[in-house]
């Protein structure tokens, strides 16, 4: 086991390499930079900038210096958690997100919780009542989940609740509690919020859970050794659960590969329609000004949290799974 | 030897049978024998015997009514595309300055009891002075007759072939507003159907350029194997570690704003298909290991054939169709990544209306809370996801030989 966890350690250390070059490039990408927006900008309404503190910025953050040194730059920065400096807001990355990662956190996990709980119950249900009317009402409301683009759903919903309660489910605590510290009632009003965009965001990962829960658990169904455990007279339920189930779950926990970025790519898109306190709205305003440090530092984030996510499911599958950590192999 | 004794009653002809003792006679039909006759197929056996791989993909696709169904669907709808100019009844750009943010309009075919040409009631407008919204009340004695086959709107064909001809058209001074109008009262309908030309094409480039990105690097690694074979796949973790809709938000936003409206357009389906090759990619590596074991690849490498006509030639054929099937489950996703990127400004802009595009209007709650009729391009794109889904699916079952 240890020697997995080290072989995964080490395979994940140049992942995290080559995505963050892969997202320096992108921050470097656009033709100019901040300054030169800035300035032109400012230009054009007859104003002056503040030539010295820019000056400062450029020197301070490396403008003038070869790509590979501002990289290498950037890179240090984000190991000492010091993520850059947001020219949009003018202060430190970290002082803007402040809680938005946090939140984004919760979200995150609060959703693929959301998912695991709804798609676990139903899948099972639809493949050992395979060809009902609960499984074909069922698969329908999937592919229906599926299809719906979650910013369009929060968009409806936002519509419906505007339109038969007059209220607006944007955000996602009581304005009150906006920038307050932590405490209990933040923490309530938070969870009575939450629900809403953890739905929305939930809806086309739980679908296509479903969906893959209950083709695994069929084909493991119509295996032989669940015909001899009928056959013995064993009580159907501890025929499920005993093995088919067992064996079905592996996906489930494998899956958080994909679910992930599945997950945080809803949450931006839903968030900027719910106007929730994530990072979604603000990655959106710094891509539109080309704060490139602040928009690079949450998709690194953003990369980093799926890295890890996965690195959690690959742990806690070759805890279940004997297979995978004798082998020490990868995942297929 | 042995003695044998034979009962008389065996030697009796063909119909003197002794009904009391021998209840079934003895009976050779004087038919000639063919020994081959339980094999002989029907005609339609037969047909299913000699049908090639594609055919009988044909066959079991068809067993599969929804997936049919679906299909008749997106060739309905991309049939439009074909005839956008022709099937709207406005132009793209037709605004009607008097008709900001009216709401739909029903079609009449009954009046007064009896049945007439279809005809829809004039709007009388007056604003709202509490909250300022724009209302317009159908007024029943402003009868304005549809025109069918008609002369309206006049546009470019294609671009080019000026034109006036419409399959419908409003009465002459009268307006048809079937989905209403938007903030500069232009024609929804019309312009969702000029949107079907972008948004439903957008996933078929994109798919073009995924499908060709994982042929070319799945096929690498799955015939050399060995270090390029890791290399790739470690590449392939990296870009699915990405979370998708971010990373196209962030390419998005470094398409320069100078570039020409088509050239935003081949930038983003080049965006949306750069990233989404992994899965093709994947498919054809695992395929192609297993196949490159077999005798025939073994033959064609004794042979002398090249590896790229080996992998083109005799090993991508073999499962092509399961490749084509999994492609078409990938255009959904891709029309749903247009639609987000434009919704959020960061895709494709106007001048060029797609599906995306037009929903960025309804991004203001307060204004599609008082006209909640721009929400409508939802509905295409949930019934286009829907349809590929659909499609997909029994696409896949029917590629599949062991289902």
């Amino acid at each position: 086991m240890l020697g997995y966890i080290v072989h995964r350690i080490l395979i994940m250390i140049p992942t995290l390499i080559v995505i963050s070059i892969a997202i320096f490039t992108i921050i470097h990408l656009p033709p100019g930079d901040y300054f030169s927006t800035y300035i032109a900008q400012l230009q054009s309404s007859g104003e002056h900038a503040n030539l010295q503190k820019i000056a400062f910025l450029k020197a301070e953050y490396g403008f003038d210096r070869p790509l590979w040194e501002q990289y290498l730059y950037w890179v240090g920065n984000l190991l000492r958690g010091d993520m850059g400096y947001s020219f949009l807001y003018d202060m430190p990355v970290n002082q803007v997100v402040g809680d938005r990662l946090l939140l984004t956190f919760i979200v995150s996990f609060m959703t693929i919780l959301f998912t695991y709980i709804v798609a676990f119950p139903i899948g099972v249900y639809s493949a050992t009542h395979q060809y009902s009317l609960g499984d074909y009402a069922l698969t329908f409301l999937g592919f229906l989940g599926l299809a719906t683009p979650s910013f369009l759903l929060a968009l409806v919903l936002v519509y419906l609740a505007h339109v038969w309660f007059g209220i607006s489910v944007g955000g996602l605590m009581d304005p009150s509690y906006m920038n307050r510290p932590w405490d209990t009632g933040k923490a309530m009003s938070v969870l009575a919020h939450i629900w809403i965009p953890v739905i929305v965001i939930g809806t086309a990962g739980t679908a296509s859970m479903i969906r893959r829960l209950r083709a695994n658990l069929l084909d493991e169904l119509q295996k032989q050794y669940v015909v001899t455990a009928r056959a013995k007279g064993l009580h159907p339920l501890k025929v499920l659960l005993k093995y088919p189930l067992r064996m079905a779950l592996n996906p489930f926990i494998s899956d958080i590969g994909s679910l992930l970025p599945q997950v945080i790519s809803g949450a931006v898109i839903v968030s900027v329609v719910m106007s929730l306190p994530t990072t979604g709205p603000m990655l959106l305003d710094a891509l539109r000004s080309q704060d490139m440090y602040l928009a690079g530092s949450f998709l690194m984030f953003m990369s980093f949290l799926t890295v890890i996510g996965v690195f959690i499911s690959d742990l806690a599958l070759a805890t279940l799974d004997p297979r995978i950590r004798l082998q020490s192999g990868r995942r297929q | 030897m042995t003695d044998i004794t034979i009962d008389p009653k065996d030697r009796r002809g063909p119909g003197e049978a002794d009904v009391s003792l021998d209840p079934l006679p003895h009976y050779v039909s004087p038919a000639p024998f063919d020994p081959m006759s339980v094999e002989v197929m029907t005609a339609n056996q037969e047909r299913f015997n000699q049908a090639s791989q594609w055919r009988l993909m044909w066959w079991r696709l068809l067993r599969h009514r929804v997936a049919v169904a679906a299909g008749f669907l997106l060739l309905a709808l991309y049939a439009t595309t074909l005839v956008s100019e022709i099937l709207a009844p406005y132009g793209l750009d037709t605004r009607n300055t008097d008709f900001i943010y009216a709401p739909p309009q029903t079609v009449h075919v009954f009046n007064e009891g009896r049945l007439v040409m279809p005809y829809v009631d004039g709007y009388d407008y007056r604003l709202d002075m509490t909250n300022l919204k724009r209302v317009y009340t159908p007024n029943p004695d402003k009868h304005e007759t549809l025109r069918f086959l008609c002369r309206g709107d006049p546009y470019l064909f294609w671009g080019y072939i000026p034109a006036r001809f419409h399959l419908v058209c409003p009465a002459d001074g009268g307006q048809l507003f079937l989905l209403g109008t938007d903030r500069l009262g232009r024609d929804l309908l019309s312009r969702i159907i000029y949107g079907a030309r972008i948004s439903l094409t957008v996933g078929l480039i994109g798919v073009s350029v995924s499908f060709t990105l994982g042929i070319l690097i799945g096929g690498i690694a799955g015939y050399y194997g060995g270090w390029t074979d890791i290399m790739i796949q470690r590449g392939i973790e990296v870009v699915q570690s990405f979370p998708h809709l971010p990373l196209w938000m962030a390419l998005g936003a470094i398409l320069p704003v100078t570039w020409s409206p088509i050239l935003v357009y081949f930038g983003i389906t080049l965006i949306l298909g750069m990233i989404e090759w992994t899965h093709l990619a994947r498919a054809v590596r695992s395929k192609l290991l297993s196949l490159r074991e077999e005798d025939f690849c073994t033959a064609a490498v004794l042979m002398g054939a090249t590896p790229a006509r080996i992998i083109g030639r005799h090993l991508l054929p073999s499962f092509m169709s399961h490749l084509i099937a999994s492609a078409t489950l990938v255009i959904p996703s891709m029309i749903l990544g247009e639609t987000a990127l434009s919704f959020l400004g960061l895709g494709l802009r106007p001048p060029i209306t797609s599906w995306g595009v037009l929903l960025g209007e309804a991004q203001n709650i307060s204004v599609v809370a008082l006209y909640p009729w721009l929400m409508f391009p939802v509905v295409p794109v949930i019934v286009t996801v829907l349809a590929f889904n659909f499609f997909g699916d029994g696409l896949r079952d029917a590629a599949d030989p062991y289902h």
